[in-house]
């Protein structure tokens, strides 16, 4: 990625962002019917949070998958899913909370809402944190795995108790076209919708809140943000340290310190607000050794932040 | 950038080990799993399971 200016890769970003979400669900007749694509590609999963029971999916949400193998009778361990989360989060890492998630997009369009106070740092922020990792440790993983019926089946504890993105993109658009779901919706639905609507309002004022605190599959992506190919990288000879990448991330990410924390959805706009280009990203820095002349700092001496 | 342009090892292995896997996934069955989950609404993913 040649580097541009902090505008255009916001609008480079939303387009990315808004045809992967239209290409992943584009089983458009789905929403009419109220119907689920049950074509082959539903074998395949997608990197982002995409609810399989989108009436659009065309793939599998990894989350999803994961708990669906997780509490089957046959096993209690799924390569495949875990495999792909591997080879997805080694190229790009969090590249695809920033880039890829349709939740993720839902939650930058509402941040742009105007004449609502933003909040970047915020004093329970750090503890929050780490709540990520507790929904992928009990609900994605442990309560599947632990508690099943009397068939031996686990239920999905985090699809069914938590997921705001499967809300969103089946539970409300399913119940808006099918009458019978809509008469079997319940308290449950009433506490998931309860749960969407708050990480939405919360979004106005918080740049991805859900992401940034509660989302498991940022969490296993995060986990290899220091070790993938695509990872940030900051040149100390060509630093001014005049901190507009710190200024520019709404995560609030110590860019200067950590700039491949496992919280960053590598947007880009640190890299891009940089003056002198001291901050690149791995593929900015091979497109520039492609391109000598266009080259920022390329002889000097990079540091990365692990 | 000498750091960004060397050969990142970890990734590798990372890929490698995430390819091998997903290659174990899918001779156990796993994949036939994941699409029976997935052909299905999901009531619990929808908030009425």
């Amino acid at each position: 990625m040649a580097k541009v200016s902090l505008k255009k890769n916001k609008i480079r970003r939303a387009w990315v962002q808004s045809g992967f979400t239209v290409l992943t669900n584009s089983h458009a007749s789905g929403f009419l019917q109220g119907k689920i694509y049950t074509g082959p590609a539903k074998a395949v999963c997608v990197p982002g949070l995409n609810c399989y029971s989108c009436p659009g999916a065309l793939g599998s949400c990894p989350v999803g998958s994961l708990q669906a193998v997780l509490g089957s009778r046959e096993f209690s361990m799924s390569f495949y899913v875990l495999g792909f989360l591997a080879a997805a989060g080694a190229l790009v890492g969090r590249l695809v909370c920033g880039w890829l998630c349709p939740f993720g997009l839902v939650q930058d369009i509402l941040h742009k809402i105007p004449f609502v106070r933003k909040y970047t740092k915020m004093r329970a922020d750090r503890v929050l944190r780490w709540l990520k990792y507790a929904i992928l440790a009990v609900f994605v993983i442990a309560l599947p795995v632990w508690i099943s019926d009397v068939t031996g089946m686990g239920d999905p504890w985090y699809c069914k108790y938590i997921c705001p993105s499967g809300t969103l993109m089946a539970g409300w658009p399913l119940l808006a076209a099918n009458a019978s779901l809509r008469r079997a919706a319940g308290a449950l639905f009433a506490w998931k919708s309860a749960i969407l609507i708050a990480v939405l309002l919360l979004s106005i004022s918080i740049y991805r809140p859900f992401c940034r605190w509660a989302c498991p599959l940022g969490a296993i992506y995060g986990l290899m943000n220091r070790a993938s190919f695509y990872r940030l990288e900051l040149d100390r000879d060509t630093c001014i340290d005049c901190g507009r990448c710190e200024a520019a991330c709404k995560l609030g990410i110590p860019v200067l310190t950590d700039q491949n924390s496992a919280d960053c959805i590598r947007c880009g706009d640190c890299t891009n607000a940089c003056p002198t280009g001291a901050l690149h990203s791995s593929l900015d820095a091979l497109l520039a050794q492609k391109r000598p002349d266009t080259s920022h700092g390329q002889t000097h001496k990079s540091q990365s932040s692990d | 950038m000498k750091a960004a342009l060397s050969f990142n090892k970890k990734a590798a292995a990372l890929l490698v080990a995430g390819i091998l896997f997903m290659l174990i996934g899918a001779y156990r069955g796993e994949i036939a799993v994941v699409f029976q989950k997935a052909i299905i609404i999901c009531l619990e993913c929808i908030g009425i399971g």
